[in-house]
């Protein structure tokens, strides 16, 4: 029994550096290939669109309501101190800081990663990636660098247009509903909101927009078992990719203060 | 043309090539043959750089496949075509583009001659009119002759076939046979096709080798095939549930 269990986590670590190790060779070789021409910028321009421009809908979304109920909940905190005037900076700052760039990144995940890994995924299965192989066509260079690089540029404008949208939303509500004035909303956002919070965002949704299209373009292009494999790949992708933004989450804040 | 020498190949410690030699000769159509699960497919990606022998050698013109690098890899690949199995047409694009999609990325040609070049390998694999059409809209039959378009479309020395007429009924694969010789008289390029089907191979083979155990046991013509003494052959050519191959 428990030589079972020794041996079936020794196999799961043995299984989990194995796939580190490749994750990290893929991104070493999608960083050189990256430069080496000739670069695939159309390729580059439809991921952009799939990973950003459609996914527009839902960060806005995600910002308007984030920014909204921390307007309301702070709001009812800060009443019992009488510093009503400080929720303005709570949701500039929590939006900026944290709220914006995670937020933004585990809804990009749900909705690009796994149709990433599952387009890959298939692509593996159906034999689409080996027919490029077979082409002299580098599969790394045609499918995964630029969605990559897609993720590295797409996820701090994500950011920005969810810290913005949660800020506004934050506004109508303290102003608007709660009745906190204006001038006091947007003076005390200004002088405690530094451009400092905003990069320190910005940084971090660069890191998560690394993490996303690297894990869930190792899980689809490294896919097996079918149709199994490629569900199995996508689930696998969301999940992996959620986690490891946030601990990342935790770990970027903890350098960049 | 193509040497393959000593070739073996592992997977989670099961032998799926064990010493395999073969020749494959210039501008021939050579027709490997065996039993599913015998590692045909294995094969025939290890001629085109798509798996590494665990030892061996394959040599293209005396240049080791085996040992080459990535980028000299994607070079000498330029030297071939290849239809899959399913196709493994681009889901993204459209016949067209399909066809055209190795033209755009190795050669320097306008739109305008690719458009002219994919009609005319279209043409040549008996479809008309189909460039606009989507890859899911595409029977069996016409994945595998815009599968093959595609992979004669740089006008490749070598052509690789993997199952061409799995999931065809008769009638279409005998159709894919008359096609397959057409289309090697027509551009005199070496063939290597892996199949099971035996009235298929039959038709077309100007060698056959068959795969058994991880090893070549017999080749020759067709008449020298058919004409075979070995049990392990014959019953394969016959098709036969009874003798030393044993059925699991």
């Amino acid at each position: 029994m428990f030589k079972d269990t020794l041996e079936r986590l020794g196999l799961y670590a043995q299984k989990s550096i194995n796939s580190i190790g490749l994750m990290m060779m893929m991104l070493a070789n999608a960083a050189m290939l990256c430069f080496t021409p000739p670069v695939k910028v159309r390729n580059m321009f439809k991921q952009m669109e799939f990973v950003g421009i459609q996914s527009l809908f839902v960060v806005v979304l995600t910002g308007a309501f984030t920014g909204m109920v921390l307007a309301l909940q702070g709001y009812n905190a800060l009443k019992r101190f009488g510093a009503e005037s400080m929720v303005g900076p709570t949701v500039a700052l929590s939006m900026a800081r944290e709220l914006g760039p995670v937020l933004t990144g585990l809804m990009v995940t749900g909705r690009a990663g796994s149709a990433m890994a599952t387009e890959l995924g298939t692509m593996r299965v159906t034999e689409q990636i080996d027919a490029l192989s077979t082409m002299g066509i580098n599969p790394v260079k045609y499918l995964v660098v630029p969605r990559i690089v897609a993720g590295i540029l797409m996820f701090p404008l994500l950011t920005v247009i969810t810290d913005f949208v949660g800020v506004i939303g934050g506004y109508l509500v303290g102003v608007k509903l709660l009745g906190i004035n204006s001038g006091v909303y947007i003076g005390r956002t200004v002088d405690f909101v530094t451009i400092d919070d905003i990069a320190m965002g910005l940084y971090k949704s660069l890191v998560f927009g690394l993490i996303m299209t690297l894990v869930a373009c190792y899980n689809g292009f490294y896919t097996t078992g079918g149709a199994e494999g490629v569900g199995r790949a996508a689930t696998t992708s969301v999940v992996t990719a959620s986690v490891m933004i946030l601990i990342s989450d935790y770990l970027l804040s903890s350098i960049l203060g | 043309m193509i040497k393959i020498r000593n070739l073996t190949k592992s997977f989670n410690g099961r032998k799926i090539l064990d010493g395999l030699n073969l020749d494959i000769e210039q501008s021939k159509i050579t027709v490997i043959i065996g039993r599913s699960g015998e590692g045909k497919s294995v094969l025939i990606k290890h001629i085109i750089g798509l798996l590494k022998p665990d030892s061996g050698t394959i040599k293209l013109d005396g240049v080791d496949i085996a040992s080459l690098k990535e980028r000299e890899l994607n070079e000498i690949r330029k030297r071939f075509g290849m239809l899959f199995q399913s196709g493994a047409l681009f889901d993204s694009m459209n016949v067209a583009e399909n066809v055209g999609f190795v033209l755009k990325e190795h050669t320097g040609l306008q739109d305008a001659d690719i458009e002219k070049i994919v009609r005319e390998k279209l043409v040549r694999v008996g479809l008309k009119g189909v460039e606009l059409m989507a890859t899911d809209e595409l029977s069996g039959g016409m994945k595998k002759r815009v599968g093959l378009a595609r992979a004669i479309v740089m006008d490749p020395e070598i052509v690789l076939f993997d199952e061409p007429t799995t999931g065809l009924d008769p009638i279409m694969s005998d159709s894919i046979a008359d096609l397959v010789l057409d289309t090697q008289k027509a551009l005199n390029t070496t063939y290597v096709l892996i199949t099971h089907d035996i009235p298929f191979t039959y038709k077309i083979a100007d060698k056959i080798a068959m795969l058994h155990e991880g090893r070549i046991i017999a080749s020759g013509t067709v008449e020298e095939m058919k004409n075979s003494t070995d049990p392990v052959v014959r019953q394969f050519l016959e098709g036969r549930a009874e003798g030393p191959i044993k059925v699991y």
